[in-house]
């Protein structure tokens, strides 16, 4: 007994010491935001990486993901004769939640987990030791520009991946199932709403952005820099970002369209 | 990874295209297309009940979207609904004696404010009035009268 209340204890008090120095992390990340702006190269680099390479993925993603909707929900509609709605299913679905949700799931397993990998590698190599030798701060110099370009990245993508997606809905909506084409658009335009919908989907994606960019870059700071350890905090990565894409997705459903 | 020009170029596109998807969809899904202008005159309408109206519900004369509803109050003293329209400038001659009434978009559909012009040569101004309306129609209430004259009937 004493002894579980012992080990209770020690993880409270561990994951409370890391959110501590998650918290510190976070702020030095933002305050080497300075550093940025005279070496702008370094922006681009991270931007190439993080955000092209996540390009293709993305894209692929929103067409197959809209044309799912797109079947689905011609099958649900014709049921009470109203397949003139699909355009409204598919656009809102999308821009609501699917965007901004699976873009950012997406976005964290093949950036954020390629962003842990790379610092806790770079940990374990004694790269950031050897860059403090030379008295350049490795936060500033290495997270704080991934952490921006996770960040800008991440509403760019989710913007992507539900435009494509509307492609891939009307493509078989209309294309392919027949749908009449005016009416697609204009039930999706009569009940899409530029700042309920469209804007609330992108705050997500911002959130999103720079939840997953955080976790990615502070676990890849703090793996033991072990090949076991950044192998660990890969997966953690991975894990704890899904775990708090979608808590925080519900928070911001619940605060934006829930009434509550 | 060795710094390039085609690197800056991919990530000029990558910027370029994620912008353009942003205003894809302010253009081509959301309704920021079909705003017109701001320009608008508040017409308000007292009605006995509002039944499913909503801020936000088209307005419309012969089926045409002239404006929307802008906000649904209660009057305390004479417990009607007050209905605050907005209607755009480009509408400008309505009757002063229109009538409003609600009515629903199909079986199902949502509720909307119709408008049917009366025959006065003044016409409607900012806040002014609507005096002849006719409540929404609620589907319970209608149900219970049929009813009632079914058993009367009898």
């Amino acid at each position: 007994m004493l002894e579980f209340l012992e080990s209770l204890g020690k993880i409270t008090r561990h994951s409370f010491a890391k959110l501590g120095r998650a918290t510190f992390f976070l702020l030095h990340a933002l305050t080497g935001m300075r550093e940025i702006l005279p070496r702008p190269n370094l922006l681009i680099k991270q931007l190439y990486s993080i955000g092209v390479l996540s390009f293709l993925i993305i894209t692929i993603s929103g067409l197959f993901v809209g044309m799912v909707l797109g079947l689905q929900g011609f099958n649900i509609l014709s049921d009470f004769g109203a397949e003139e709605s699909l355009g409204v299913m598919v656009a809102a679905s999308l821009v609501r939640e699917l965007g901004p949700v699976v873009s950012a799931l997406l976005f964290a397993g093949r950036a954020g987990s390629a962003l842990t990998a790379e610092i806790g590698l770079m940990k374990a190599t004694e790269q950031l030791s050897g860059m403090e030798m030379m008295a350049v701060d490795p936060i500033n110099r290495i997270i704080s520009p991934r952490f921006l370009a996770g960040f800008l990245s991440m509403p760019l993508l989710a913007a992507l991946f539900s435009a494509i997606g509307v492609m891939g809905g009307h493509l078989v909506g209309v294309g392919m199932l027949g749908v009449d084409d005016g009416a697609f658009w204009a039930q999706m335009q009569a009940n899409i709403d530029f700042r309920e919908d469209i804007v609330n989907g992108i705050i997500k994606s911002v959130v999103f952005g720079f939840v997953v960019s955080w976790i990615a870059l502070f676990e890849g700071y703090d793996a033991i820099p072990t090949s076991e350890g950044v192998s660990r905090a890969t997966t953690r990565t991975v894990v704890n970002s899904a775990f708090s894409v979608l808590g925080l997705d519900f928070i911001l459903t619940a605060l934006m369209f829930g009434d509550i | 990874m060795q710094h390039s020009k085609t690197q800056d170029t991919l990530v000029g596109l990558f910027v370029a295209t994620g912008i353009a998807a942003l205003f894809y969809m302010a253009l081509q899904v959301s309704n920021l297309g079909t705003y017109s202008s701001n320009d608008s005159y508040t017409v308000t309408a007292r009605f006995q009940n509002s039944g499913g109206l909503k801020v936000k519900s088209p307005v419309s004369v012969a089926g045409v979207r002239i404006g929307r509803v802008s906000s649904i109050t209660l009057d305390k003293a004479s417990h009607e609904a007050v209905v605050q329209m907005r209607i755009e400038s480009q509408y400008d001659n309505l009757p002063e004696d229109s009538g409003a009434s609600i009515y629903t978009a199909g079986l199902l559909g949502e509720q909307y404010i119709s408008i049917d012009p009366g025959a006065s040569d003044d016409y409607l101004k900012d806040k002014s009035q609507i005096d002849i309306t006719s409540s929404a129609i609620v589907l319970e209430e209608m149900i219970g009268k049929f009813m009632m004259n079914k058993a009367e009937g009898k």
